[in-house]
């Protein structure tokens, strides 16, 4: 395919002008004046495909957008006392910005090639959300005849890129838009990681400039024919989900696999993103309990190390009426897998946190949700005792 | 403006320190408590200042989840956690009408209260105010460090768990302290090592290491290393305090080293 071309070419256009407009914005952050530069700068070349398309509100060029700005969609636009000065004030003020984003249709006519989109969510941070995504990536992908995207609109802090192997990649600019980076040739990913020059690259933006950087993967990637969209998020309810759920709320999202650690600390973060997807419509097609329990490499003793003081996500979901996909131990071959950039469903087909999968795959819970959604997760368990038998 | 009121409400602290990390999950808002509850055992006021606004979790690490923020004449006055007043605590999670509730909020929005919460809230004397804050480099982290940019913030301690997923994005959390002018008071590596309580066998669930090596490669000081403790765990989730009732427990001196640090260097800084 086009693809191992277009991966070997050393294109000019590489997006990683990032980090010069981070510089920018930390210039005028340091020097203590209260206006960030959040336009878009990922455009790389004029009359590219991506440059072409990023005229939007939040614009392509390096806009000054003051920090109290109160949005384009509130009463206030253009009226606030922060909007003085403000080069979009006019613009605002008209209340031209409350009109529905123009990207989201044009959203809606990129995504008519995807299938199924799935959004991985937490509340709380550290939870496994990437790990999730990768492995569900990995497994389904196992399927050959079957097209995977992993997307991460983890913008501040993008794990996707490690884990799939895929570090020190870049992103390439063909005439249909961003290449998104292959780990097999059925399975394309795309990160804001790959944008980066340097691992100590810091991606230091406010909400707008994140906003317009998932508009762009949305609409200015080339994903070409897909199966299945997955989409892994940072924790939280803030922007990224905001605008992920709005961008797609054209072209339709399956649902949201969520997930949790067992302990309360978690669960209660976890229940407002539950609330969040409520409050935005977002089908919840079920939660993952992760890290629940530890089962000693020596003696096989199990130790709770995030204990369910308050019974776990098990409770969690009967309260909440939401279903329980299953719970998946605290393996320590998870992270090293993770930290190689290697598949641990072919990395440690045996470990006991393999078994627990099985488990997983005989749970009521997955049998009783006729959903086709659901069976698309248990196909990613099925894979797994696939490889195990 | 509101200039006179903000040099008002802050001007009783002494010391003011942010615990950040790239990473979610990692233990800051567990170093937090902990810092805090150590710093009152070594007879110190210490007030915390959660900017956590879509997860806030120390109100129930300390136990005080079902208390309210009360105003006065001069502003929001923070929940006192103990009767002494030794801690005091201002968290989104006292704002809320139920505890579930999702604080769906963009940007600006949250930008507003955490300036809010810097010029508003009424301290009084304080050795320390620790910050604790969501992951990322975002703008909450934005918006706090230029809020606090004019009280002079001692520093940031940075947390990571050894593994490198989670290393790397606390190197561009120490990219971003660069950035802003933000000392880098140390890192502290939490979660390194479970030992088992069935056979004593020592497994790094998470690695092992990565937090320190990062400390020597970044050229910043390296606190320490914090095991994974489940009896910690448990002490936070129903809202004990661990310094006073655990000292026997494997992450108690960890936390007890990291907190003479913080006072020693505190007493250079200011001889
Ligand atoms: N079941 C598990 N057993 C052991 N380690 C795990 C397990 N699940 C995840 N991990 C490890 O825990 C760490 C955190 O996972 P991950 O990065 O996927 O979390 P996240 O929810 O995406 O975090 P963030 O909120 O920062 O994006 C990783 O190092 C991962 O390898
Ligand atoms: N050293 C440790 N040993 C055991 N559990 C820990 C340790 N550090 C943190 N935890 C637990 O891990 C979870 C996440 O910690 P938290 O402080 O909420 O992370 P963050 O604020 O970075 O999101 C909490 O349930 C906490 O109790
Ligand atoms: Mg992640
Ligand atoms: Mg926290
Ligand atoms: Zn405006
Ligand atoms: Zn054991």
């Amino acid at each position: 395919m086009e693809l191992a071309t277009s991966l070997g070419d050393p294109s000019p256009g590489r997006a990683r002008d990032e980090v010069a407009i981070c510089a920018r914005a930390q210039g005028a952050l340091v020097s203590g004046t209260s206006f960030t530069l959040v336009g878009l700068n990922v455009a790389p070349q004029a009359g590219s495909a991506a440059a072409a398309g990023s005229g939007g509100q939040e614009g392509a060029g390096m806009e000054e957008v003051p920090q109290d700005c109160p949005g384009t969609s509130s009463a206030q636009a253009g009226k606030g006392a922060s909007c003085q000065g403000c080069p979009n004030q006019r613009l605002c003020a008209s209340g031209a910005g409350a009109a529905p984003d123009p990207a989201i249709e044009e959203i809606r006519e990129k995504m008519r090639t995807v299938k199924h989109k799935i959004l991985v969510l937490s509340g709380k941070g550290g939870v496994g959300k990437s790990t999730f995504s990768a492995h569900l990536a990995y497994g389904l992908a196992e399927d050959e005849s079957k097209q995977i995207a992993l997307l991460d609109i983890d913008i501040c802090g993008p794990s996707i890129p490690k884990m799939m192997g895929l570090e020190g990649e870049q992103v390439h600019q063909s005439g249909s838009g961003w290449s998104p980076v292959y780990v097999e040739e059925n399975l394309g990913v795309m990160s804001v990681g790959f944008l980066l020059g340097s691992p100590d690259d810091a991606v230091i933006w406010r909400g707008p400039k994140k906003n317009g950087m998932i508009k762009q993967f949305l609409r200015d990637v080339d994903w070409g024919e897909i199966d299945y969209l997955i989409v892994d998020t940072p924790p939280g309810t803030s922007d990224e989900h905001l605008s992920i759920v709005q961008y797609l709320s054209a072209a339709h999202i399956d649902g949201a696999v969520i997930i949790t650690t067992p302990q309360e600390v978690s669960l209660q973060d976890v229940r407002k993103e539950i609330n969040f997807c409520h409050k935005v419509k977002l089908p919840i097609i079920g939660v993952v309990e992760n890290m629940s329990g530890f089962i000693c490499p020596k003696c096989k003793n199990e130790s709770q190390i995030f204990p369910p003081t308050t019974g776990g996500a098990e409770v969690m979901c009967q309260d909440l009426k939401v279903p329980l996909l299953g719970k998946v131990p605290l393996d320590p071959q998870i992270g090293k897998s993770c930290d190689n950039g290697q598949s641990f469903l072919t990395e440690v087909p045996d470990s006991p946190a393999t078994l627990a999968y099985r488990n997983i795959i005989q749970s009521k819970c997955l049998k009783h949700v006729n959903n086709y959604l659901i069976k698309n997760i248990s196909l990613w368990f099925t894979v797994l005792s696939y490889l195990i038998s | 403006m509101e200039t006179a009121q903000e040099t008002g409400n802050l001007t009783g602290i002494r010391q003011i320190i942010l615990v950040l990390s790239g990473k979610g999950g990692v233990g800051k808002s567990t170093i937090s408590t902990e810092l805090a509850l150590a710093l009152r055992h070594s007879g110190k006021k210490v007030g915390i200042l959660d900017v956590d606004l879509c997860g806030p979790s120390i109100p129930r690490m300390l136990k005080v989840q079902d208390k309210a923020v009360h105003q006065c004449d001069n502003g929001w006055v923070p929940v006192f956690v103990d009767q002494e007043q030794t801690i005091s605590l201002m968290s989104v999670g006292f704002l809320l009408e139920k505890p579930d509730e999702a604080v769906v909020w963009r940007g600006p929005k949250k930008n507003a209260l955490i300036k809010q919460f810097v010029s508003d809230v009424v301290w009084g004397d304080l050795d320390y105010l620790i910050v604790d804050t969501p992951p990322g480099t975002s703008d909450e982290h934005i918006s706090a460090v230029e809020a606090l940019r004019p009280y002079k913030p001692l520093g940031a301690i940075l947390v990571t768990t050894p593994q490198a997923i989670s290393v790397g994005d606390v190197r561009r959390e120490l990219t971003f302290c660069k950035k802003t002018g933000l000392r880098v008071i140390g890192i502290v590596e939490n979660m390194s090592g479970f030992i088992c309580p069935h056979c004593s066998e020592c497994t790094n669930l998470f690695s092992k290491g990565g937090g320190e090596e990062l400390a020597r490669h970044a050229k910043v000081p390296f606190l320490g290393c914090v095991p994974l403790d489940p009896q910690l765990t448990k002490s936070l989730e129903e809202g004990q305090d661990f310094i006073q009732e655990f000292p026997k427990s494997p992450a108690f001196p960890a936390f007890i080293s990291i907190t003479q640090q913080i006072l020693d260097g505190m007493l250079a800084q200011t001889s």
